[in-house]
């Protein structure tokens, strides 16, 4: 298949993003409107609350475990890693010897930062007991 | 700009999103009926002929149900989540060329969208934002089991991007594209000149991957039944709910394309034979989703951590090296 030849190639990027949120958009705004129209209302009390054990409605704090957080940081470490080799990837044949040589003693210096966070327990789900 | 290109592409969109909404409809059904199959059941019968229209019934319920919004919510944010996991799940298919390009009363098609030099790493980029629809929905509905979802849901998506991506980096390497046209121009030689016989290690890894970005069943613990009820969907009701749904099965449907493109030869030389030949290779990766979830456990999260950090990435990595190695000598 042929590569398409275009001025603009992300314009079917944009119209598809304006086109996607707004079909979905309209999407609950029409199940809105028609379950106004259509819906059995109750006027329960306790069914607006949320999902849970227990009459008295909490407001929940979100607070979640700090073991999330190290994940993210692993996250960001790797992951601007990758970033930085797509280039690399795609000139791969261009670069040669010299380019594959740069990438080995990057992923070394990964591989150092990846011990690293293994050997200080950041790869381990700790309990929380 | 001309106009042709113009109303073409607005064509190809309203195509697109027609098609790909209706087929997560029926992917539902399509998962019903092969579970049902796998456990000696019939699944749904009762609405039109072997259940074909329970799709039809389900939307008109989801439609007609109450409109709930639960006290506490953080209230737009609890209401654009799902319209962002529907939305960006078919933003993704900008990128993959559907079809050959056929010619039609004169005029040259080519089934995709935009065709951009950065195919993937917009693919995988505009998957990652997908994660903002479990998270936030998880995150405004002041519910502990939606919030526990949200936290799994941030953690499993970040990590397995990082597979997807180094899995990635080797096909890439070989080609030197990103373009998944070009993916599927060098693998135009016949069976034996698949992505899949070079690169095994890489076709696996990214299927595992595949499997936790769509929340697939070994890795469905974001809204996993039996420990936090419905995830981030608990406190959802009615579209709001279903628009999450057909998010995941548009999802389902575009990475078995890219699998198959990028991997699985795609259409190969673009003969009829070749669009239909991608049609069933995508369907059976579609098929092997289910298969997966008839057959597999899930696994616990401390597990889904362990494998994609401690096995997973580094199997990525020496991947590249090797694939390294091997291309420059």
């Amino acid at each position: 298949m042929e590569h398409v030849n275009t001025m603009n190639p992300y314009f079917g990027v944009f119209v598809l993003f304006v086109l996607t949120f707004g079909a979905f958009y309209a999407t609950t705004v029409i199940a809105r409107l028609a379950s106004r129209a259509l819906a059995a209302k109750d006027t329960e009390k306790l069914k607006l609350t949320v999902y849970e054990c227990g009459p008295e409605v909490t407001k929940q704090p979100n607070r979640i475990s700090s073991q999330f957080y190290l994940f993210a940081l692993l996250f960001l470490l790797f992951d601007v890693e990758i970033v930085f080799m797509f280039p690399w990837a795609i000139d791969f044949k261009l670069l040669g010897w010299f380019g594959f040589a740069e990438m080995l003693l990057f992923i070394l210096l990964l591989a150092i930062g990846f011990v690293y966070a293994w050997k200080k327990g950041a790869l381990e789900w700790h309990s929380i007991k | 700009m001309d106009t042709a290109y113009f109303i073409e592409t607005i064509i190809k969109i309203v195509v697109l999103l027609l098609v790909f909404s209706a087929l997560a409809g029926f992917g539902t059904y399509f998962e019903r009926k092969v579970l049902a199959f796998m456990q000696r059941r019939l699944g749904p019968m009762h609405v039109g002929p072997y259940g074909l229209l329970q799709i039809a019934a389900d939307g008109i319920k989801l439609f007609t149900k109450e409109d709930i919004v639960p006290q506490n919510v953080v209230g737009p944010i609890f209401k654009i989540a799902p319209v962002i996991t529907a939305a960006t799940a078919f933003m993704a298919a900008a990128a993959i060329p559907f079809m050959p390009s056929f010619t039609i009363f004169g005029y040259e098609v080519h089934p995709i969208i935009s065709d951009i030099n950065v195919g993937i790493l917009y693919i995988l980029g505009v998957m990652a934002i997908g994660l903002y629809g479990p998270l936030l929905g998880g995150m405004a509905s002041a519910n502990k089991w939606s919030l526990i979802s949200a936290a799994r849901a941030a953690s499993v998506f970040i990590s397995y991007e990082v597979v997807s991506g180094l899995s990635l980096l080797a096909p890439i390497m070989m080609v030197g594209s990103l373009s998944l046209i070009d993916f599927n121009n060098y693998q135009t030689g016949g069976v034996g000149s698949w992505m899949i016989w070079s690169q095994p290690v890489a076709f696996i890894l990214f299927l595992i991957a595949a499997f936790a970005e769509t929340g697939r069943t070994p890795f469905h613990l974001i809204a996993n039944d039996h420990e936090i009820i419905d995830g981030f969907g608990t406190e959802y009701s009615g579209m709001r709910w279903g628009l999450f749904f057909i998010g995941e099965y548009a999802n389902m449907f575009f990475i078995s394309f890219v699998i198959a493109l990028i991997f699985l030869g795609g259409f190969g030389d673009g003969s009829v034979g070749g669009a239909l030949a991608l049609l069933g290779k995508v369907s059976f990766i579609f098929f092997f989703f289910l298969w997966t979830r008839a057959a597999w456990p899930d696994v616990r999260p401390d597990q889904l951590m362990w494998l994609c950090w401690k096995v997973l990435m580094p199997i990525a990595v020496i991947n590249i090296v090797i694939t390294g190695i091997v291309i420059m000598f």
